[in-house]
């Protein structure tokens, strides 16, 4: 058996691991040693607290098989998850760790003893404080991932859902979870711990209805962040450094994330959380405008284009991801490139789903990183290019949000794609984006509509080239 | 007079949000996908408690209430550390850079 004194310091050194393992992702080069500090760090957290407790008995044996279950379901879902999922599949794993918090924190509460937090009815009143708010959270990550996922996944409508008295009845059950909280903590008692629970994951359920399907990048980030503050909660029941570490490192970074992803929006955090964008605005903007001329085009044209272009930058949003075009977009890629033609490609930090979606995709169809760029990278370019080849975006090469002050949109950092010669736009009508409003890209002089699938109309360019 | 013990773990979780802080900063946009799922996986860590809670039960009932919770919870955080891990390697591996060959 392990001292506490060794045992702790082990916790600390895979605490440490996993703080390398972030560390590593400062870029693709040591990003792939991360994740192997990351792995060894666990390895280490899971032996040691076996050989702390020392019991190799039945339990052990019943322990390695629900291990080995659930080992096998992760590894079975991370070889066939395609990357396109990768959204869902996060939000899924989100719900997980939210669920775990919960069980932990259900299972200190009904036997203390074992966790050294005091007995039944008799719990810590510090423990108790830390395992309340750990199982809170995590009953909120929970639930609220399992909505993000069901959005995500398309199973439940991505418009928000609204009613009177919304944020008025959030507001009452935030201030009951407070409530409740303190009484249980007074009283010990187990019917509150449970009623906890409930309203808990009812909380978490109420907050991400009304967040519309363009939105889950904030979402997603901040369940993230949700589901480390949940595993910090517990850290501090179990007295465990690993546990404390891990989820102050998970905390900030989802916290981080969502930052980035609002600021991409320029909007504020509160704004998307209280939700409903969108739904408002849509009847106003998209009136007036239908009858502009608009140049549409077909395939030959936009190869036509392309080929006595000598840039061209891409512009891929999060329809290349329904559409699966990311491989065909590749093929067209390299045959520009046979023909001497400068290739690259422009991510705004809000397309796709996730922080980092269109990147994975990108990576997936084998599209070298350093042709990859981020918004203040190559924004200045756009002036110097032939070609822009919009392909799934629309809100985020929207000018408006730099000349119209009453734009729902104005004041976000938005790719200047107007600035190129031309632009090739790739949709499949001319509705609005999420946004709800109309984009002027669609009726400039130098703009060509090719009305078709991303796929499909990205693999006819390529056959004409 | 004696510091308690809380104090100490209170003083690691602060540091840590702000080395978390920084080192989330220095993340390459590019890679924010793998970031979110290596943060999944690790922060599946919390299996250290569903396995404490799942060795209490007794040698000759390891079944207890409190213990399948322990058992349950170490399937789920199983599944986010195998996956986690797992989905992350298999999306770092298709970041390359540019061939040389030209």
């Amino acid at each position: 058996m392990l001292s506490a004194n060794l045992s702790a310091i082990f916790y600390l050194i895979s605490g440490v691991l996993f703080i390398l393992a972030l560390r590593g992702l400062s870029s693709p080069e040591t990003s792939r040693q991360g994740n192997f500090f990351g792995i060894l760090g666990m390895i280490i957290a899971i032996t040691v607290t076996f050989l702390s407790i020392g019991n190799f008995s039945t339990g052990f044996v019943a322990i390695l098989i629900f291990l080995l279950i659930g080992g096998l379901i992760g590894a079975y879902i991370a070889y066939k998850i395609p990357m396109t999922a990768m959204p869902e599949l996060v939000a899924g794993f989100h719900s997980l760790v939210g669920l775990a918090a919960v069980f932990v924190a259900i299972a200190a509460f009904l036997n203390p003893d074992a966790f050294n937090l005091g007995s039944p009815g008799n719990i810590k009143l510090g423990s108790l404080i830390e395992m309340s708010i750990g199982a809170a959270v995590g009953a909120i990550t929970f639930s609220g991932s399992i909505i993000a996922f069901l959005k995500l996944q398309g199973i439940m409508s991505g418009s928000p859902i609204t009613f009177r008295g919304q944020h008025l009845l959030n507001a009452l059950i935030l201030i009951s979870i407070i409530v409740i909280t303190y009484l249980l903590c007074s009283t010990q008692s187990s019917n509150l711990f449970w009623v906890l629970l409930i309203i808990s994951f009812l909380i978490g359920f109420l907050l991400i209805i009304p967040i519309g399907g363009a939105d889950m990048p904030v979402v997603i980030s901040m369940l993230n962040s949700y589901s480390g503050w949940a595993a910090a909660g517990i850290g501090f029941t179990l007295e465990n450094t690993a546990l404390i570490i891990t989820g102050a490192l998970v905390g900030s970074s989802g916290a981080i994330l969502s930052y980035i992803m609002c600021k991409g929006m320029n909007r504020s955090f509160f704004n998307v959380i209280l939700g409903g964008f969108g739904a408002t605005e849509q009847s106003t903007s998209s009136q007036n405008k239908e009858q502009k001329p608009v140049k549409s085009g077909n395939a030959d044209d936009a190869a036509f284009l392309m080929k006595n272009a000598s840039s061209v930058i891409i512009v891929p949003g999060y329809g290349m991801a329904v559409a699966q075009a990311q491989h065909a977009l590749r093929e067209m890629v390299d045959t520009l490139k046979k023909n001497d033609i400068k290739v690259s490609y422009a991510i705004h930090p809000v397309a796709g789903r996730m922080p980092g979606h269109m990147n994975v995709l990108l990576a997936e169809a084998n599209v070298p990183y350093d042709e990859v760029f981020e918004l203040e990278e190559i924004n200045n370019d756009f002036a110097n290019a032939d070609v822009a080849f919009v392909i799934g975006a629309n809100d985020v090469t929207n000018p408006v949000a730099k000349t119209d002050p009453q734009s729902p949109i104005y004041g976000m950092p938005v790719l200047d794609v107007e600035k190129c010669k031309s632009v090739l736009f790739v949709k499949r009508s001319l509705s609005p984006g999420y946004a709800g409003i109309d984009n002027d890209l669609f009726y400039k002089e130098n703009t060509l509509m090719l009305f078709a699938d991303a796929k499909k109309m990205t693999e006819d360019i390529t056959k004409n080239l | 007079m004696e510091i308690d013990p809380f104090i100490f773990r209170l003083s690691i979780f602060i540091l840590s949000i702000f080395i978390g802080y920084y080192v989330v900063w220095s993340v390459t946009p590019s890679l924010h996908t793998p970031l979110m799922s290596v943060t999944n996986a690790i922060s599946s860590v919390i299996i250290v408690g569903a396995i404490i809670a799942g060795l209490a039960g007794d040698s000759d009932d390891i079944f207890n209430t409190s213990s399948i919770f322990g058992f349950l919870a170490i399937s789920l955080a199983a599944i986010n550390i195998f996956g986690g891990f797992l989905v992350t390697q298999r999306m770092l591996a298709m970041y390359k850079k540019k061939k040389k060959d030209k």
